[in-house]
């Protein structure tokens, strides 16, 4: 090849590669970009309540449209309960599944569950919101929520979480549902990062004599922490801003109950509920002020994690 | 060069087309769009005139025609005689609907529970907790209406149907007048939210011993069992289109404060308490002139040619008089810029 072609194909490559590098810079720049912009027209959208309300609007219970008077304590609880009833249910029952399908199950019952609960993360929320609704709740009013009133909620301390009238909506429903639809995701990420333990490290505890549960928790769990947490804060992620669904069966009232059976409302519902309507500014401000609340949430929760995380990798360094 | 003539001819027939009809856009409330859709559609048939029409919400619709994006907006509840001269913007009804109770009560047969406003009122404030309470009993003696506790069931968005709701009950109830108000949302004292008239219905139809206000079509369509109610005369009255037109007929409609009528507690013997039309907002010295006439002629259209699809679809149709008294007013308030009237 003559010299000056070899030289021109040289430039055009390098031309290319730093056309590329910047193409993908611009990506990458354009997330952080989005995400300010966003950062940035919540906190402008929220200034009229924020400068109306102060700090009390976190604290403040009340919630009044026709005297402009407003406060986010009853959604940020409501957000923050279903979802932590969410977890409380999902991360058993998808760590079960996921040892099933990596440890206990035959091969040939493996395929298909394991795309059965990943099909499961497919359904759209509305759905899983309606089939609460109309099939779950009826059923829950029925049958468990008396249940519940009758032999619990004379507990002292946990019962006034379990007494009212049964309705089959509520805080306890939602975050039920909300369980069902964060299972998938939790159980997919643990089923994959478990399937990454290397064989050998098992076969030896086995080797050792081990039961299944101790090589899981004193082997598996430890050596797939990490992704573990990861999976459970994908499924927070998604429990903390999920709309539809909620919507559905939180009953979306806006006042503070102890009683889990009772209605109550998230941030997100609420915003769904009320934003098409919303008149005036002092009222529009304040919906877009719980976004804000929501953004925060969101963002604390997943640093905690990560800071977490580090936290544990540390200790695990220093004690090798 | 073939097919550029036909090119030439389907531009030209594009240009003379779009410049022939002014397809009218509007935006608003959710409540009368099924009603407005099925207009649409039989306008366009007649005319060619098209009429999009986005369902956003009344709050949507007011801030829409606020900022002139859309031809015509659309409000359940109506705009004041002040606000609507501080934007600018005439105001006219065009059909009427109404809210209904309904309850989900075992052994009590569709349209036999009697309540009064002010038992209403008491029940959704939480003052009245329980079905056999002797305020109920006495207006419904036969009735074996259980010892259950009432569960209450309202609107979690924010709503025209609540507007006209809580305005009704603030009309019969002092206290709830001074303790919540009358809005499209309200501080609920006690209750349950659906989200729409549909999460309203199937709260109340899958919860025992509820009650819950729909508008008149869910509970007519969803065969709802609805109450009847006492009026302003004393007398119980079911809901139904005579009910509705005696309201209408009762209420005294005023051109000059831009038809601001909310047709709650109204005077006559068969008026259903709990009514109320809902409105169309159009700019008084319209920019887009061709398509302020368009939006005219196409509610005349439906003032006259629409009643019974109206009537198909569960809405009551205005009355004759009102009607003349709407043409009155676009003539006198809806101008150009050298003050002429739109409408002749």
């Amino acid at each position: 090849m003559p010299n000056f072609l070899r030289e021109s194909l040289h430039k055009r490559q390098t031309v290319l590669d730093a056309l590329f590098r910047n193409l993908t810079r611009l990506s990458a720049f354009s997330v952080l970009a989005l995400l300010a912009a966003i950062i940035a027209s919540l906190v402008v959208g929220s200034m009229p309540a924020i400068h109306a309300f102060g700090f009390g609007f976190i604290t403040s219970a009340e919630w009044d449209p026709v005297n402009d008077q407003y406060g986010a304590l009853i959604p940020i609880v409501g957000t923050l309960i279903t979802s932590f009833i969410a977890l409380l249910i999902a991360i058993p029952v998808s760590f079960g599944i996921a040892v099933f399908l990596t440890e206990l199950a035959p091969d040939w019952m493996r395929r298909p569950l394991g795309i059965a609960v990943e099909l499961l993360a497919g359904i759209p929320s509305i759905i899983y919101g309606m089939w609460g609704l109309f099939v779950f709740a009826p059923l829950f009013a029925d049958h468990v929520e008396p249940w519940l009133t009758e032999n619990i909620g004379s507990w002292p301390f946990i019962g006034p979480f379990f007494s009212g009238p049964p309705m089959g909506i509520g805080m306890l429903t939602a975050g039920i549902i909300l369980a069902i639809m964060i299972i998938p995701f939790i159980a997919s990420v643990m089923r994959d990062v478990f399937d990454v333990v290397p064989t050998m490290l098992k076969e030896s505890a086995y080797g050792l004599g081990s039961t299944t549960w101790e090589v899981m928790l004193k082997v598996v769990l430890p050596y797939t922490k990490i992704g573990v947490v990861g999976g459970i804060m994908l499924g927070l992620g998604r429990a903390l801003g999920e709309t539809m669904a909620v919507t559905f069966v939180i009953g979306n009232a806006h006042e503070l109950n102890q009683s889990l059976l009772m209605p109550g409302n998230s941030i997100s519902s609420a915003l769904a509920n009320e934003f098409a309507e919303a008149v005036g500014e002092l009222y529009t401000s304040s919906l877009i002020e719980l976004g804000l609340i929501l953004f925060f949430i969101t963002f604390v929760v997943l640093s905690l994690a990560r800071l977490m995380l580090h936290k544990l990798q540390k200790r695990e360094g220093h004690g090798a | 060069m073939k097919m550029l003539n036909s090119f030439v001819l389907v531009t030209g027939i594009l240009i003379t087309s779009t410049a022939f009809a002014v397809d009218i856009t509007g935006a608003g409330a959710t409540f009368p769009y099924p009603l407005y859709a099925k207009w649409a559609e039989a306008y366009k048939i007649k005319t060619g005139v098209g009429m999009n029409y986005q369902s956003i919400g009344s709050g949507g619709g007011i801030k829409q025609i606020q900022a002139k994006t859309v031809d015509f907006g659309a409000s359940d509840a109506p705009m004041t005689p002040e606000e609507l001269s501080k934007n600018g913007l005439m105001q006219f009804p065009t059909v009427i609907g109404g809210v209904v109770p309904i309850v989900n009560l075992e052994g009590i047969a569709q349209g036999t529970l009697k309540l009064s406003g002010q038992v209403l009122a008491d029940i959704y404030q939480g003052k009245i907790t329980q079905w056999n309470d002797p305020r109920i009993v006495a207006d419904n003696a036969g009735l074996n209406l259980p010892s259950k506790l009432i569960t209450v069931v309202h609107r979690a968005d924010g709503s025209g149907t609540t507007f006209i709701f809580t305005h009704y009950l603030a009309q019969v109830s002092a206290s709830w007048k001074n303790d919540v108000g009358a809005d499209k949302a309200v501080k609920w004292p006690v209750g349950t939210g659906g989200k729409g008239n549909e999460g309203v219905a199937s709260f109340v139809q899958t919860i025992k011993n509820s009650i819950g206000y729909v508008e008149y079509a869910y509970a007519l369509q969803n065969k709802m069992n609805f109450v009847q109610l006492k009026n302003l005369e004393g007398q119980f009255v079911a809901p139904n289109d005579d009910s509705f037109k005696a309201a209408a007929a009762n209420a005294k409609w005023d051109k000059k404060k831009g038809f601001y009528e909310i047709l709650t507690n109204q005077t006559g013997k068969g008026s259903w308490p709990i009514t109320g039309a809902t409105f169309v907002l159009i700019p008084q010295s319209p920019e887009k002139i061709d398509n302020a006439k368009e939006v005219l002629k196409f509610f005349d259209w439906a003032y006259s040619n629409g009643d019974k699809l109206a009537s198909d679809l569960d809405y009551v149709p205005l009355p004759a008089k009102l009607k003349t008294t709407i043409h009155d007013a676009w003539k006198e308030q809806v101008k150009d810029k050298s003050g002429k009237a739109l409408w002749k």
